[in-house]
């Protein structure tokens, strides 16, 4: 076998279609859902497909596209089939309804794609009721299984793919009580957000955190805290919709030893999109929680650029110079700087803030010296802010790891 | 004129006492009715405790509680091997973090001496920090209680329960006793939403409503003061972390809050301890998670670092008295076995077989029954055995053991199936995490819980 893909989401069927292209011989993606095509199969609105197919799409009928591009390109499609073992110095262990086997590729490309954080892990206190879900689990719900949700929902959360929710909800029958963020201000297009207060008239609860969730067997009401009074107030509703908080599904990264980004929780890669193992890739969300499916999709072709090469034969060089965020900037993309590795995907570095900055002024440093310094637009928690590249042109090799910071705030 | 009788013995509750208690007496010519209130078997507060295979070692010496524990640990540790209840038996090591805790071992080293748990072994700091190198420094002493292991809570009452079943007991769920009357010429009637049942013998298993039972049948001996118990439960990536069960040294304040993995793979951080009012308030609180983070902070602090998979409270069912609250009254034909705290769970063999040595000195005639006891075993959802996903002769004969539903936990179709049928199918969400570790992984549903929705529908309809 040649080249394994890990998931048949955008990234890796994009991926696997492009290895193929560029006369890749044996391809083979591994799927551990029944269906090939990752969340947009249950991602119903439209706006999929610009920056790589353009042409606008929706959820389903984009992932359908891409499977049917991967299968035309002579692609190997395993679905159900798990990557259930994959330690450093051993072939990957596949579990399926076929059986287990093993097997050694020549080089991997992982695009296993990320998840929202659940209730849980955002130790939100209170009851266990049922009601208490993800963006993700809601569109399964409505839109794969057609199931009944609650009638009254609160939404957590005031990005792009909470407002999405709010799509999702109104096609489930639900009405949304509401939307909480403890962020000043919502985080997805000013249109987006007018359209949601004037179509469902959705409020919006800013500076507010999600304190408890109560209710028994299913959710009755939830308590809302006010991060500047300290003052609370209960909403009734029976359905919570955590949204966004992404983090990459890393497990098979961590299982496989690779060096890891403290910053995006996925694995460290350069603008080869290569991991700390070799003939390793990584491409998509996995390699920082959610981008838009296409910009994936954009990830897992570049990714496969260097897969095929790899695999070619041309020899793998040590890892790069780490590139490092200073708060409140809170992760970039790819995270290791190589000047010989080429150009990042679409030729630009995301980057991610915790913060709003309006005009911020950034710079990128390497020991004394200031590599890049620029104005690149207003950063807003959970959209990308894109970084040019050709100030990797100028990084020391030999020298400390790079920084960016916020040099001030417009 | 006598009534006739539906059941020999009445039990009330399917906690894991309850359960435990039912399987024992299905051993004899008896006719068993176990009744529980909830929707499911083990599905109160022996769902949600620290899952300790615990020795007994600190209990308070001469009691029935230090007895039991003692016993149920032996019986329960030779059951789990045969009917396949997860074990892992890694040892507890008692770590002293100052002058006061250190103080404390020369009386702990007693209590486990005259508990029969053997000697507890002094560890210097060099041996303690090999052995947990991601303790936080600043440790002052060690001992090691070897015997302290892990059994997981979920399979130890579904066993118990199918064992019963599938031995004649008659479970009925969702039943709970609203009245209990007297019959003339001996015995009880009970009321249920179901109807009535009338037994010769009656088992108060009702855990945090033991008391109230207790009560309605005329006694008033003990109150249930509900002691609510947070646990945090870290991702499966921490589990590296840690080796042993990590005790805090129990003072006059507090028991403390331990560090230990579980059965499925995980690491766990608590418990909390506080009285709380009602009977129902599982509700985790704000001021709970940060004091065991807090406490995670000071024992191992890259513990912290990990994402959280699961939260939960659990209660115990403490009273004023310091035992168990176990009494057979032989005119009465009425077994009490209330007052069954953190140590259930590991004493809970040892509690059946008692009680069915003082039901049998009560006048409950103890006819073992004819024939083998059932042939069964528990699907396996532990981490030290082989899992289904992992048994390729096993997928080759059925491929659903091939087809991973649950990701985070490797549940595969063929599970899920056999859960929502056999003697004691689950019913719900809960029932179904229980049986197959289902929607406990770190995604908590983001991938399968449309899918198993949609799976317990089916089933019931």
């Amino acid at each position: 076998m040649t080249v394994v893909v890990v998931g048949a989401g955008p990234a890796g069927l994009a991926a696997a279609t492009e290895l193929r292209r560029r006369d890749t011989h044996d391809v083979l993606v591994v799927e551990r859902e029944a269906a090939p095509g990752g969340i947009p199969r249950h991602a119903k609105h439209q706006g999929f497909g610009l920056r790589d197919l353009r042409r606008p799409l929706s959820g389903p009928a984009y992932a359908r596209r891409y499977a049917d591009l991967a299968e035309k390109a002579g692609v190997e499609l395993r679905t159900e089939t798990m990557v259930t073992g994959w330690s450093q110095d051993r072939p990957l262990e596949l579990t399926g309804p076929r059986g287990r086997e093993t097997i050694e590729p020549d080089a991997v490309i992982l695009a296993t794609g990320c998840r929202e954080r659940p209730r849980s892990a955002r130790l939100v206190p209170g009851s266990r009721p049922e009601g208490v879900l993800t963006t993700g689990t809601l569109q399964q719900l409505v839109y794969l299984k057609r199931r009944s949700i609650g009638a009254r929902a609160l939404v957590v959360g005031a990005e792009h793919v909470s407002f999405s929710a709010l799509l999702t909800l109104a096609h489930g029958g639900a009405r949304a009580a509401g939307m909480v963020t403890e962020l000043p201000r919502h985080q997805s297009l000013a249109l987006v957000r007018a359209g949601a207060a004037l179509r469902w008239r959705v409020p919006l609860w800013t500076r507010m955190a999600l304190t408890a969730i109560h209710g028994r067997p299913r959710v009755e009401e939830v308590e809302l805290t006010d991060l500047d009074s300290g003052d609370t107030r209960s909403v009734a509703c029976d359905t919570v919709v955590f949204t966004a908080d992404w983090i990459p599904d890393h497990e098979l990264a961590v299982m496989a030893g690779l060096a890891m980004d403290a910053g995006t929780c996925g694995p460290a890669v350069d603008s080869a999109l290569r991991t700390s193992r070799a003939g390793v890739f990584a491409a998509g969300n996995v390699l920082h929680g959610a981008e838009a499916a296409d910009v994936a999709a954009l990830s897992g072709v570049h990714a496969a650029a260097g897969a095929a090469e790899f695999v070619r034969g041309s020899s793998w060089r040590d890892h790069g110079v780490p590139i490092e965020c200073e708060p409140p900037l809170r992760w970039i993309s790819p995270n290791l700087v190589d000047r010989r590795m080429g150009m990042p995907p679409r030729a630009r570095y995301a980057l991610r803030s915790a913060e709003f900055v309006r005009g911020p002024r950034l710079q990128i440093l390497q020991d004394a010296r200031t590599l890049w310094d620029g104005r690149p637009g207003r950063l807003v928690p959970g959209r990308t802010r894109s970084l040019p590249h050709a100030w990797t042109a100028s990084v020391d090799p030999e020298g400390g790891p790079v920084r960016v910071r916020l040099a001030s705030r417009g | 004129m006598r009534e006739p009788l539906d059941t020999d013995v009445a039990i009330v509750g399917a906690g894991v006492v309850g359960c435990a208690i039912a399987r024992e007496l299905t051993r004899f010519e008896l006719r068993v009715t176990l009744l529980e209130a909830g929707p499911d078997v083990g599905a109160g507060t022996s769902k949600a405790n620290t899952a300790l295979l615990h020795t007994g070692f600190d209990a308070k010496p001469g009691t029935l509680e230090a007895r039991l524990v003692a016993r149920g640990y032996e019986l329960l540790g030779e059951y789990a091997e045969r009917v396949g209840i997860p074990v892992e038996r890694t040892g507890a090591l008692l770590v002293a973090w100052n002058e006061d805790q250190l103080a404390e071992f020369p009386a702990i080293r007693d209590h486990a001496r005259a508990n029969g748990s053997g000697e507890l072994r002094e560890l210097d700091l060099e041996e303690l920090y090999r052995r947990e190198p991601h303790l936080a420094p600043g440790a002052r002493g060690a001992v090691e209680v070897a015997g302290e292991g892990l059994v997981c809570p979920f399979t130890t009452p579904l066993a118990y329960a199918t064992e019963a079943v599938l031995a004649g007991c008659h479970l009925r769920r969702s039943s709970p006793v609203t009245s209990v009357a007297r019959l003339e010429g001996g015995g009880f009637r009970l009321g249920t939403p179901g109807g009535e049942l009338r037994s010769r013998y009656l088992v108060n298993a009702a855990g945090l409503r033991s008391d109230e039972l207790d009560r309605m049948l005329g006694y008033d001996r003990f109150t249930v003061t509900p002691r609510r118990g947070e646990l945090i439960v870290f991702d499966k990536l921490a589990r590296p972390l840690v080796n042993h069960i990590v005790l805090a040294v129990p003072t006059k304040i507090t028991k403390g809050v331990l560090i230990a993995p579980t059965v499925f793979g995980n690491v766990m951080l608590g418990p909390t301890a506080d009285d709380v009012e009602s009977k129902d308030d599982t509700e985790s609180t704000r001021r709970g998670l940060d004091y065991l983070r807090g406490e995670g902070a000071r024992i191992m602090p890259e513990l912290l670092e990990h994402e959280v998979t699961a939260v939960y409270a659990g209660l115990r069912a403490a009273t004023e008295h310091v035992d168990y609250q176990l009494s057979v009254h032989a005119p009465d034909r009425y077994a009490c076995v209330g007052g069954i705290r953190s140590t259930g769970l590991s004493a809970s063999m040892g509690i059946a077989e008692h009680v069915r040595e003082q039901l049998g000195a009560a006048g409950l005639p103890l006819e073992p029954t004819a024939g083998a006891p059932p042939e069964f075993h528990m699907p396996y959802i532990g981490e030290l055995g082989a899992r289904p996903y992992q048994r390729g002769e096993l997928i080759e004969r059925d491929s659903d053991y091939g087809r991973i539903v649950c990701f985070c936990e490797r549940v595969t179709s063929g599970e899920i199936r056999d859960a929502l049928i056999g003697p004691l199918p689950a019913v719900d969400l809960d029932g179904l995490r229980r049986r197959t570790r289902a929607h406990m992984g770190r995604c908590q549903g983001f991938f399968c819980a449309a899918e198993l929705a949609a799976r317990l529908d089916r089933a019931g309809s």
